[in-house]
């Protein structure tokens, strides 16, 4: 079948029946795809088909047929949102983040919080309890921020501490 | 999408595994009769485990692969290997049992894991003392751990009979140590190293010491590579949980509010074998009195054995099932005092210098009012409190504290060992603590870094692999900052001085390689007697308080939480970015525990082993949430830090009930879902 994997359109042979995931994964080597449940309910094989995101784990791979298929490998890394995942705390186990990123880049540009909580919904993280997600997808535009190498970096753990408040953040 | 986690790794000749399970609770196997209609597989069952048929862990009681006795519903008795997933799926084996009657009531169970008495002062006096008495039975259910990538190894076979198995987990020396004894081989012929681990909570803590063992015999009798990693239902169904427990809270006080005593029954189901049940039992009995000042303690539990798979450890260990009662138990006396429950809980908070339940004495670091004032303060707690009474609104409030590490003389028992190797750029830290989400590798890297005094990026952390790594101990009850980071901490402290004014390099270049290694020391005033289950129970404790208001849709009554505050005290914030992911991803769990998670268990089996009715927090279940970090240093944490991970869970639940008994639900278990306000409401 012929399919616009990544930008690339190619023939890739696998039996119309199987799972999209199972071809990404196996046919295709592609395993920044993610199973989580196998049931279309926690998100983690979003990908998106002519740029709407669907759990690969529930499309027959006849489906795709002279479709654009786009995966987390499609983004190249230097996507602004994966840089956004790491600088604000957004992966931790790291499991669902790439499927997470893949429903987040069907969002659009400039998302609002309420539009990120219902374009998320499908998608599972039992790590970071999403907040660190939102502030992820809303600061993806505005540019460079810290990441967490840096704070690492410029921590001073030396020298007294009374007790103090850090920072309070609101979210 | 460039992390490789088990599932995304292959090896050349790699078999897939699958597990053949107990269909019924309660029983003995009578005939397996595999029924395989193609050639290719590889059949393990308990008369090929060359060493003892056992996971072994702390009591030894539970076989890898059954014999005979049929505990539980999942249990493992056959192993297949094939190269097709497909033949492997229509393979066929039958088993003949003969069945016995099951018991699923841990209160009714004849057989009992472990029982701990906790005991100060003298109950009966202060009973005397008491001008008023309450008495509460508060029921917690079971928890899936739910890390969203699911448990799997691979294990690879060597020509001279050793064995390396790669695999998602939290403890990679309690798989190499369970499969030494299951294949009897010494340790150096056996390598465990973790891969990239996709969520844990516990639930990759004792379990993954089952499942290698089983790709293990597999990979030892097929000769090649087997992979054995769970689909979502089998996890649910055959891993452990958290376990469920009843509590009896029974407790005199004041009428004006002060403690006078506090006696406490807990029976915890652990489920078919005794797994980690007396160290879960453990945890929660010393915090069921929670963060409170009394002179007379009695706390009395058990662990008992029922027919459902085996109960274990999830983030929390015990913990969050008795502060839930605790804490819902509190607001109940302060409705019945008439006190403000904010006020009740800052008139018996423990102070520096109180003792705990076991005769711990708190240093200057307790700071159960600290973070308690803050909360209030920053909510307005009373003030709106007032406001929203008689509301489809409720407000409430939940005080708790988190002992770090390994409980009582756990620490000095785990000797844990930790190695920092000087490389020509600064060091490598060589530890068995695994990276699972939480910030392992950042925040060891920091602690070397600071005490080295070289750039962050001058330090690289090996991978948890045994053939490399000292045994740091289980990367478990948030110690791996403050017990593993405090030791690599000292190493960097000695490698400091042995280089005196060289560089790394210089120092190499004169001397040849350095390799500090160092182990756990025990803090010099730290003493605890395991027979009295007296004395300093933990080098010390994390404190929080939660703060969450709900609303309640009464023709659904589905329950919203709106807005969650939590104030947390944890001595110092290594990383405070990865400090709030913590805190932030454990409230949200302790939500769903709150609210929704809900294991359906019917004739010893998960009903709702998937993820469309088994329901975790998603986006649009969770509240706007604030985050403050208090810190209140610990003498012998590295730069102050304490424990972190597990503290966030024990808050939500009783925060969220309390909010709803606010808003007219008197709930006295968890999880509150919909059925359980309506059948609320109508009483």
């Amino acid at each position: 079948m012929r399919v616009t994997l990544n930008g690339t359109t190619r023939r890739i042979e696998a039996h119309p029946l199987e799972r999209l995931l199972d071809v990404l994964r196996e046919e295709c080597g592609l395993t920044g795809t993610k199973e989580g449940c196998g049931e279309g309910e926690c998100g983690a094989c979003t990908v998106l088909i002519d740029g709407a995101p669907v759990n690969s784990c529930l499309v027959p791979f006849a489906h795709v047929e002279r479709t654009r298929v786009t995966t987390i490998e499609g983004l190249g890394g230097r996507h602004p949102l994966q840089r956004a995942f790491v600088e604000h705390g957004g992966a931790q186990c790291g499991i669902c983040t790439p499927g997470m990123i893949m429903a987040a880049v069907a969002l659009g540009k400039h998302p609002s919080l309420d539009q990120i909580r219902v374009g998320l919904a499908g998608n599972l993280c039992r790590c970071t309890g999403y907040a660190a997600i939102y502030r992820s997808v809303i600061n993806s535009r505005r540019g460079k921020n810290r990441k967490p190498d840096d704070i690492a970096r410029s921590q001073n753990l030396r020298g007294k501490q009374p007790l103090r408040t850090r920072r309070p953040q609101n979210s | 999408g460039t992390a490789r986690y088990i599932d995304d790794l292959t090896f050349p000749g790699l078999l897939h595994g699958r597990t053949i399970r107990s269909t019924i609770p309660a029983g003995r196997i009578v005939a397996v009769r595999p029924q395989l209609t193609t050639s290719g597989f590889t059949i393990v069952d308990h008369s090929d485990i060359p060493g003892r048929n056992v996971v072994a862990l702390i009591d030894d009681d539970q076989p890898s692969l059954a014999e005979r006795e049929i505990r539980h519903v999942a249990e493992p008795i056959v192993l297949l290997a094939h190269e097709d997933r497909d033949a492997l799926l229509a393979a066929d084996v039958q088993i003949d049992y003969t069945e016995t009657t099951p018991n699923y009531d841990p209160e009714a169970s004849t057989t009992t894991f472990k029982s701990i008495a906790i005991s100060k002062g003298d109950v009966a006096a202060g009973f005397a003392a008491a001008e008023v008495v309450v008495d509460g039975e508060y029921r917690v259910g079971h928890q899936e751990q739910l890390y969203i990538e699911t448990n799997g190894v691979i294990a690879v076979p060597d020509a001279d009979g050793a064995i390396t198995v790669y695999g998602s987990m939290q403890c990679p020396y309690y798989v190499h140590r369970a499969l030494t004894v299951l294949l009897d081989l010494p340790d150096d012929k056996v390598r465990v190293v973790q891969t990239e681990t996709g969520g844990g909570f516990g639930g990759k803590e004792e379990y993954p010491s089952m499942i290698a063992g089983h790709a293990a015999l597999l990979a030892r009798k097929s000769g090649r590579p087997v992979k054995l990693v769970y689909d979502r239902v089998e996890d649910m169904l055959a891993t452990t949980k958290r376990h469920p427990a009843v509590i009896r809270h029974r407790t005199g006080l004041t009428r004006d509010g002060r403690l006078t005593a506090i006696d406490i029954d807990a029976v915890f189901d652990g489920g078919a074998y005794a797994t980690l049940s007396a160290v879960v039992l453990s945890r929660g009995l010393i915090h069921a009195s929670g963060p409170y000042r009394c002179d007379h303690v009695r706390i009395r539990g058990r662990a008992t054995l029922t027919n459902t798979p085996p109960n274990g450890a999830f983030r929390g260990f015990g913990a969050p099932q008795t502060q839930f009662a605790t804490e819902v138990h509190m607001d109940r006396i302060a409705a019945e005092l008439g006190i403000d429950p904010a006020r009740l809980r800052e008139i018996n908070a423990l102070r520096p210098g109180d003792t705990t339940a076991t005769g711990q004495r708190l240093g200057r670091d307790c700071s159960a009012l600290q973070v308690l004032r803050e909360a209030v303060k920053r909510t307005g707690f009373k003030r709106r409190r007032k406001a929203i009474a008689g509301t489809n609104r409720g407000i409430g409030l939940s005080l708790f504290f988190h002992g770090s590490g390994f409980t009582g003389g756990g620490e000095v028992k785990l000797a844990s060992k930790v190695s920092l190797a000087l490389t020509e750029r600064g060091a490598r830290i060589l530890v068995a603590s695994t990276e699972i989400g939480q910030g392992t590798r950042t925040m060891h890297a920091q602690i070397v870094a600071d005490t080295l005094g070289v750039p962050y990026d001058a330090i690289e952390v090996n991978a948890a692999d045994t053939g490399v790594v000292p045994d740091s101990g289980p990367t478990v009850a948030s110690r791996t900052c403050m017990i593993v980071g405090r030791i690599l901490q000292r190493c960097a402290e000695d490698m400091r001085t042995r280089l005196g004014r060289l560089t790394p390099r210089e120092y190499l270049r004169s001397h040849g390689p350095l390799v500090i290694t160092r182990e756990y020391e025990r803090p010099a005033a730290m003493s605890w007697d395991d027979t009295s289950y007296h004395g300093d129970a933990y080098g010390t404790y994390g404190w929080a308080c939660d703060v969450v208001e709900v609303e309640v849709d009464r023709d659904t009554w589905e329950v919203r939480p709106v807005a969650f505050t939590t104030v947390h005290e944890i001595g110092k914030a290594i990383h405070p970015l990865l400090a709030e992911g913590q805190i932030e991803g454990g409230t949200v769990q302790g939500i769903g525990y709150a609210l929704l998670e809900d294991v359906v268990m019917r004739d010893g089996r998960m009903a709702n082993a998937q993820l469309t009715n088994y329901i975790i927090p998603t986006t649009l279940d969770t509240p706007a949430m604030q985050v403050v970090l208090l810190e209140n240093p610990y003498q012998h944490g590295p730069f102050g830090a304490k424990g972190v991970g597990e503290m966030p869970i024990d808050g939500p639940a009783p925060a969220v009930i309390n909010a709803l008994r606010h808003a007219g639900f008197d709930l006295r278990a968890i999880p509150a879902t919909p059925e359980k306000l309506m059948a609320c409401a109508s009483r």
